[in-house]
């Protein structure tokens, strides 16, 4: 089921479109006409996301979220609210679990950067994302890449073994479909493995 | 969001030295961004300060603890001395936010982490005296559930929002400050101010200084010390209500204590009434049910937040009752 | 969106389907095999869409890769009464990467779609987005600021100056009933209704309670912010959407642009949660559209969190005062339940509380009446379960509280009074086995072991609580429209203009496709959320799965007898020759009954032998004389625990057990998903959700998800959910037997957390959220 939804026509558009995001420019991002009375609000950087280092001119005032989304063709990564109060847009930098709508991209020059693209390895579901379909631990999956994003980081941190310390843990990623228990099932498999 | 420029300071000196008119440093940003987006804050130059070193928790000597302004909150939460010798510390930065956003947060940024109150936030308002000062306050006579029965004036009633402060002020932490004319080191409870009729000045904090360092000192209460924090769902939610207590007790005789709420007052609130109230005295639930009462004696309820008044004792009793364990 | 009418959608006639009545009057030999459960329909069955959803590939409105993008950023009211004096946009027009703004004096002519929803027509509000200077209600769409990057159209944006000219608005219900009238009906339904004696029986009762009930304005926050994004190809345009129904958006749209439905083309293949707020079609998906035609680009307009509690409805507060009379021994004799709830300036919707109470219990007198009042508050849509969910926390927090009065059990009180007939419409009931479903909840709960006392029950300091309520929601169905295609290699597809919101019907379509046609799941695509695919209703009314998924099997039918036609037709068949009614397939091979499955061919063999790609088969059902004879609706039983800490005032869910009779559970996996969401929707309801208004000027001030306040993980107990799992005989007429699942849940989730409550403190709470303030004195 590669392109639920579409039919030739569209497809084959899509198609186009899809190619054209694999190649990942900057999608319609002319460099901003900096007036004489506004500030110069464009930068150079450099992030490493998921691997691939790309170069990329952004306006100062992009967010990590919206650079990722709207700039680098990766709209794995969601916004749900675009304050830090809901968790969808939740990505890895230098390894642990952030809020990218909350963060300017130019204040990551250089940092490496994971999103939910980044975690299956070539091809196979890590296996957080495999414990997630399992255990149906999704419905819309709007939430899902952030609740997956903070459960595969929540791997490494110093939480707790009950019930409520992982709840506790992932209470920063809202799901309004409330997969909670299916989430909390397919985090608790993941963790036995490990263990 | 308005256009501003940028530049990444990798030394505290470098940090100074890239301010230029209308400015902030920018640490975790989870404030900052957010009000951005809010056109509340509007900053026409940004200086990055997350390249400082100023990430380290150090024993000092002295048996203090130094924690550099940009240690994240969640490094803070999970760090060993912290979790054995100022428990309330990392219990009060755990009931805040969200694992995301404590990975974000820095130590000093939170202390200049600004309200929630809903008109202050939405510059649709034209009343908020802390966003305009002189324009008013549309929280008075607004909804205000949310807001402070302690401190409040009637310039301003917003809360300060911060878990971590209350702690500290329990902990009689000490914020250092570098700017133009040097450094500084200001009693945690001197650090915030009362809105008075400057609610648009809430910090100690001058244009151009940078909070660098937060001691706690080594006391007799720090280790016998718990936080609560009571809303309406279970996590990543602000304060109605919370407490940070800490208590230094020979057998049941408590020879000194620290109260500090959150939640409901315009800065993260020492009650030095309920403090003397316990001191010298015993520690049982009936002393803390009268610290309580000296600790609220002051509130002034407005139209929807009048059950703060009831809640923050209970938050109070709560943690004094946990900080004991009698 | 009680639409229980049994009537066409007008527009949604399937051209083939030359019956015009379909499959009630169509029954023809039943090639399929039976639903014996051997196959994947009705076991447990991962979502077929789940690896695309957990690698960041599922592709929601604003996901979709489209060249040459621009950006659109909506300005809203900041009053809500007045007018639109001056909209200064000189400023905006300097500012960086600026192309367009829009507004009631700038804009291309729209006009006021038919408003139908049979036809597909309704929008979420009627008034047309920029239709003249007026305001209604704060974050009304009063601009449109389109810009090359999204940031220079916010910052745009925050440079238009409008001025308004303000009058006060009326916001507050008290302050409203100078406009208060009684609404006749609620799609189709009548909402004043009485039989018996109310009154008379009431003052005659033996045992009265009477009590008014309140819940506060809701909003659904879908973790979807709305999305639309628009390319003009010509006169084409289509449109990515995240919408509950692409048919209603295709027809909606068209209509409002002024230009046929088959220029509009719907694409929304995937959602993020809905729950009532995508069901009807609203203004942005106008704008963007507009917006694209202007600049000549492809525009998204991707709505903000604050925009989504203005932009796409909400439920009305209710206040619902219910009366309830009884004998001794607790026979029901007098039920009257009166609603008033909001509505906005510029439409109706009505959350009808009433509807439900006039069939749940048997009683011999009930009356109903609703009432609205018109406040400068956007218009409420349906929220899930509209009118069921808010109605039955009421009336089950009634009933809680006659019971006590009568020292009868809450469970053996609703036993007593258990309607064997459908007593408002004089129907029997298709199917109904809330009595099981009472049963095995409250077994599992160990409802046995309750101390009726409140207060009696405690855990340490915790005050423990039990409490439970009925669950119920009707058992819609509307016409659905599929095709099946057998693909060359054995494989099948299966598309339909439905659409799944998380509910599973990707998934569930392949089950169907699946058992009908021995075809491994792994070897079957669902596709849909296309305006394109054979039309099917909105996702809403819990229909999705009753009106789909019988066309889906009739389909599978047709294209598997469209196969058999095609191997007899063949010199080099083993089945060349035989008649059609002497052929069966099993397992992905067709053969001659009676012989070995081996002496047949594969579906592969058949098409490859006549040199053929695929053979479809199309599936065309609506519902028919069966509406007429029976009452279709679903029932359910909710078991909560509350703990209370009377110390801090803190009331914590921990542990709700359901059952649920909802017809044949197609697949438990994400049936249980649903049960899960319905009962921690319910928990939000019932402890903390509210949507709060400032009274001086009508703003939303808790207009984020900080604010206000749904449940997290750490709020989420162990739940457990039961099915009673018996196949409605009636729903279709192809063995399908399943009722929708999707609002039943949250139903009396409310009240049985309310009921606990009480059980646990002995305070009865009959306003809701149950927040900290009102737990301080228990």
């Amino acid at each position: 089921m590669d392109s639920p939804g579409w039919n030739r026509r569209s497809f084959l558009k899509a198609a186009a479109a899809a190619g054209a995001a694999a190649a990942m420019p900057d999608i319609a991002v002319p460099e901003p006409q900096v007036k004489p009375d506004v500030p110069a609000s464009s930068q150079s950087i450099r992030l490493k996301v998921n691997g691939t280092s790309r170069q990329l001119n952004v306006d100062t005032r992009a967010t990590l979220l919206d650079t990722l989304r709207e700039q680098m063709g990766m709209a794995g990564t969601k916004k749900g609210c675009d304050h830090g109060q809901c968790g969808a847009c939740t990505v890895h930098v230098n390894g642990r679990r952030i809020n990218s709508c909350l963060t300017f991209a130019v204040m990551h020059d250089g940092d490496e950067i994971t999103t939910i693209e980044g975690l299956a390895d070539a091809g196979q579901l890590s296996p957080m994302q495999a414990a997630f379909v399992e255990h149906d631990a999704f419905q819309c999956g709007y939430c899902t890449p952030g609740q997956i994003m903070s459960a595969t980081a929540l791997l490494r941190e110093p939480v707790g073994n009950t019930d409520d310390d992982l709840r506790e843990a992932m209470s920063g990623n809202i799901c309004r479909c409330g997969a909670y228990p299916n989430i909390l099932a397919a985090i608790k498999s993941v963790r036995s493995q490990h263990s | 969001m308005q256009p501003f420029s940028f530049t990444q300071a990798r030394s505290e000196d470098e940090a100074m030295a890239q301010l230029r008119q209308n400015s902030r440093f920018i640490a975790g940003g989870t404030t900052l961004v957010d009000l951005m987006k809010l056109d509340v804050e509007t900053p026409a130059h940004l200086v990055d300060i997350n390249a400082l070193s100023l990430n380290k928790i150090e024993t000092l000597a002295d048996g203090s603890l130094r924690i550099g302004a940009m240690v994240r909150n969640s490094d803070l939460a999970h760090d060993a001395a912290v979790i054995k010798n100022f428990p309330v510390l990392s219990q009060a930065l755990l009931a805040g936010a969200s694992a995301q956003l404590r990975n974000m947060a820095t130590t000093g940024g939170n202390l200049l982490q600004r309200t929630r109150c809903y008109y202050f936030r939405d510059p649709a308002y034209a009343a908020c005296n802390k966003r305009r000062p002189g324009s008013g306050c549309a929280a008075l006579e607004g909804f205000n559930r949310i807001h402070a029965v302690l401190g409040g004036s009637e310039h301003c009633v917003a809360t300060h929002p911060s878990d971590m402060a209350v702690a500290m002020v329990a902990l009689d932490a000490v914020v250092h400050i570098r700017g133009p004319k040097g450094e500084r080191q200001v009693k945690i409870e001197d650090f915030h101010k009362l809105p008075g009729t400057t609610p648009q000045i809430e910090t100690v904090v001058e244009p151009g200084e940078l909070i660098t360092y937060v001691t706690l000192p080594k006391s007799a209460f720090s280790t016998r010390s718990a936080y609560v924090k009571l809303r309406d769902r279970a996590s990543y939610e602000f304060a109605l209500a919370s407490a940070a207590v800490a208590l230094d007790l020979n057998g049941k005789t408590i020879r000194s204590a620290r109260l500090a709420l959150g939640g409901v007052a315009t800065k993260p609130w020492r009650s030095h009434e309920a403090e003397q109230a316990l001191t010298g005295g015993q520690a049982s639930d009936q002393a803390f049910r009268a610290a309580a009462e000296a600790a609220m004696k002051s509130a002034r309820p407005l139209r929807y937040n009048g059950f703060k008044i009831e809640l923050a004792k209970m938050a109070l009793v709560r943690a004094l009752n946990e900080a004991a364990q009698l | 969106m009680q639409d229980t009418s049994g009537q066409g959608q007008n527009s949604q006639q399937h051209p083939t389907d030359t019956t015009g009545v379909g499959a009630a009057a169509d029954h023809t030999s039943n090639r399929l095999p039976e639903l014996s459960g051997n196959g994947s329909f009705g076991r447990p069955t991962p979502r077929h869409d789940g690896t695309l959803k957990v690698t960041g590939q599922a592709r929601y409105a604003a996901d979709h890769p489209i060249r040459r993008v621009v950006h659109a950023v909506a300005i809203q009211s900041t009053i809500a009464n007045g007018r639109v004096k001056n909209i200064d946009a000189s400023a905006a027009e300097k500012a960086p990467g600026f192309l367009a703004i829009l507004h009631h004096g700038k804009a291309p002519k729209l006009y006021r779609p038919s408003n139908d929803f049979m036809s597909a027509t309704k929008p979420g509000e009627i008034r047309v987005v920029f239709e003249d200077d007026r305001v209604y209600y704060a974050g009304q769409y009063i601009a449109l600021v389109v810009a090359e990057t999204l940031q220079q159209a916010n910052y745009a944006a925050s440079l238009v100056k409008i001025e308004y000219d303000f009058l006060h608005p009326v916001i507050d219900t008290d302050q409203a009933m100078n406009t208060v009238y009684d609404p006749e009906q609620f799609f189709g339904e009548k909402l004043t209704a009485q039989r018996g004696d109310p009154d008379g029986s009431y003052a005659a009762a033996a045992v009265k309670h009477e009590a008014t009930y309140s819940t506060p304005l809701e909003h659904h926050n879908p973790m979807e912010p709305s999305a639309s994004m628009a390319e003009w190809n010509g006169d084409e345009l289509t449109l990515y959407e995240t919408t509950q129904w692409v048919v209603g958006a295709r027809n909606t749209v068209a209509e409002t642009l002024g230009v046929p439905q088959e220029k509009v083309h719907i694409v929304s293949p995937f959602i993020g949660g809905g729950f009532g707020c995508k069901g009807f079609i609203w203004p942005h998906s106008v704008l963007s559209a507009i917006a694209s035609r202007q600049v000549g680009r492809p525009v998204k307009l991707n709505l903000t969190r604050k925009q989504m509690f203005s932009a796409c409805g909400h439920r009305s507060e209710t206040r619902q005062k219910v009366r309830l009379g009884a004998a001794a021994d607790g026979k029901l004799t007098s039920i009257f339940h009166d609603t008033l709830v909001q509505t906005s300036p510029v439409d109706e919707f009505i959350e009808s509380c009433g509807t439900t109470t006039e069939m749940l219990y048997s009683c011999p007198n009930v009356g109903i009446a609703h009432h609205a009042v018109r406040v400068n508050i956007a218009t409420p849509t349906p929220m899930r379960a509209p009118g069921e969910n808010p109605g039955t926390y009421a009336l089950e927090s009634a009933l809680d509280e006659l019971a006590y009065k009568l020292k009868i059990d809450p469970v053996e009180l609703r036993i007593r009074n258990h309607a064997d007939t459908n007593e408002h419409t004089k129907q029997p009931w298709s199917s109904k086995y809330l009595k099981d479903c009472y049963r095995m909840a409250a077994e599992k709960f160990g409802w046995s072991k309750r101390n009726p006392e409140p207060r009696s029950m405690r855990d340490g300091k915790l005050l423990v609580g039990w409490g439970m309520a009925t669950a119920t929601y009707p058992g819609m169905r509307n016409p659905g429209a599929a095709k099946v295609r057998i693909l060359q290699d054995g494989s099948a597809t299966v598309v339909s203009a439905t659409q799944d919101m998380g509910g599973g019907t990707y998934t569930t379509m392949v089950q169907v496709v699946s058992d009908a046609l021995g075809i491994p799941v792994e070897r079957i695509q669902s596709t849909l959320g296309d305006s394109m695919l054979p039309p099917a209703p909105v996702s809403g009314g819990s229909m999705t799965t009753a009106s789909v998924l019988p066309a889906i099997r009739k389909a599978c039918e047709q294209a598997l007898t469209k196969l058999v036609q095609t191997a007899i037709g063949d010199e080099n068949s083993p089945m060349h020759g035989k008649k059609e009614d002497e052929i069966t397939a099993q397992n992905g091979r067709v053969f001659v009954k009676g012989s070995s499955p081996s002496s047949g061919n594969t579906y592969a063999e058949v098409l490859a032998s006549k040199k053929m790609a695929a053979v479809e088969g199309e599936g065309f059902l609506q519902p028919g004389e069966e509406r007429k004879k029976y009452a279709f609706q679903s029932f359910g039983a909710q078991f909560v625990e509350v703990k209370i800490d009377p110390e801090i005032a803190r009331a914590r869910v921990t542990r709700v057990v359901s059952a649920f009779d909802v017809g044949k559970v197609v697949n438990p996996t994400t049936a249980r998903s649903q049960g899960y969401s319905g009962i921690i929707m319910g928990i939000g309801m019932a402890l903390m959700e509210h949507t709060i208004y400032d009274d001086r000027d009508g703003s939303i001030v808790n207009s984020n998800l900080a604010d206000y306040a749904v449940p997290v993980n750490a709020d989420v107990p162990d739940l457990e959910v039961l099915f009673v799992d018996k196949p409605d005989p009636y729903i279709d007429d192809q063995g399908i037997g399943a009722r929708g699942i999707g609002e039943i849940t949250i139903t009396g989730v409310a009240a049985a957390v309310a009921n606990a409550v009480y059980h646990a403190t002995g305070q009865r709470i009959r306003d809701l959220p149950i927040t900290p303030d009102k737990l301080l004195q228990v």
